[in-house]
């Protein structure tokens, strides 16, 4: 990833509290909130994670983050311009929350799925974004990252 | 660059002291960097508690950040390295820690980065419904 699309990428993506939830509905967000069905067996979150190309499992829901970590997950997915997302609230479920950590083997929430498999947490995504890594996966998955439009228009220039 | 470089002089300087705020380690904190040098013999270890910038009590040990540096995470993804870093710190997770933010890096990219981030604010956790976090 170039220099310029990476510092692009860093300046968009602001920790402050403006660029939280406030509101902003994307469409095509699904917050499946406890729609994961009363909690966690392995079967269900398998399921559960294969039923679409990119999942994710937060503290609240896109519109409203209630954790900075979950957070960062829907503001870089927000910057890359993924509007076609499965997200699930562990705070609706007790089930779910621990759930999701055994299947994952994975102690903490955020947590994201990228075609049914486990990426990371929010460390790990803010690393692939930050280093390309986050574009290319997803273009395996089909889905063009809007960063890419966004170099193309600073190219042009 | 003269003024980042004392900002992160000044930060290097704090975070040798331990907990931010308090002065004083916690056990959790003293475990934490314990297990993580028996585990990872790591070149450089900055640990942070960020308890308090969360929805917990005052004194509390239940976030951290943690910048490992250790040439055992050579060829590792870091999925594999976080798991490593999660394997030796099981106990206080499954415990009392609750986030643990983590920047696992060879001594090479410390090199090119030597700084531990700053973690996003805290957006309230489950304390707007169930007062926990």
């Amino acid at each position: 990833m170039s220099g310029s699309l990476r510092r692009a990428a860093a300046a968009l993506l602001r920790w402050g509290r403006g660029a939280g939830g406030g509101g902003f509905w994307v469409p095509g967000v699904r917050a499946a909130g406890s729609g994961a069905g009363g909690g966690g067996s392995a079967e269900q979150l398998d399921a559960l994670v294969k039923k679409d190309k990119v999942v994710v499992f937060l503290k609240g829901t896109p519109e409203q983050p209630q954790c900075g970590f979950s957070n960062a997950v829907v503001q870089i997915l927000r910057l890359h311009g993924v509007r076609d997302y499965a997200a699930y609230n562990v705070l609706d479920d007790p089930e779910l929350r621990q759930g999701i950590k055994d299947y994952s083997n994975w102690p903490t929430i955020p947590q994201v799925y990228l075609n049914g498999e486990f990426v990371g947490g929010c460390d790990i995504l803010l690393q692939m974004h930050q280093n390309g890594d986050l574009v290319e996966e997803l273009k395996k998955l089909g889905i063009h990252s809007a960063l890419l439009d966004e170099k193309k228009d600073q190219d042009s220039k | 660059r003269l003024v980042s470089g004392l900002v992160y002089l000044a930060g290097r300087v704090c975070l040798s002291q331990g907990s931010a705020g308090s002065g004083a380690m916690g056990p959790v904190e003293a475990a934490i960097r314990t297990k993580l040098e028996q585990a990872l013999s790591p070149e450089v270890l900055e640990l942070r508690n960020e308890s308090g910038g969360h929805a917990v009590p005052p004194g509390s040990e239940t976030h951290f950040r943690v910048a490992v540096v250790s040439s055992r995470f050579e060829g590792l993804s870091p999925l594999q390295r976080h798991r490593l870093v999660h394997t030796a710190l099981a106990e206080e997770l499954a415990g009392p820690v609750h986030a643990l933010a983590i920047q696992a890096r060879t001594p090479a990219q410390w090199r090119e980065n030597p700084e531990l981030d700053t973690s996003p604010p805290c957006l309230g956790g489950s304390k707007k419904t169930r007062g926990t976090p």
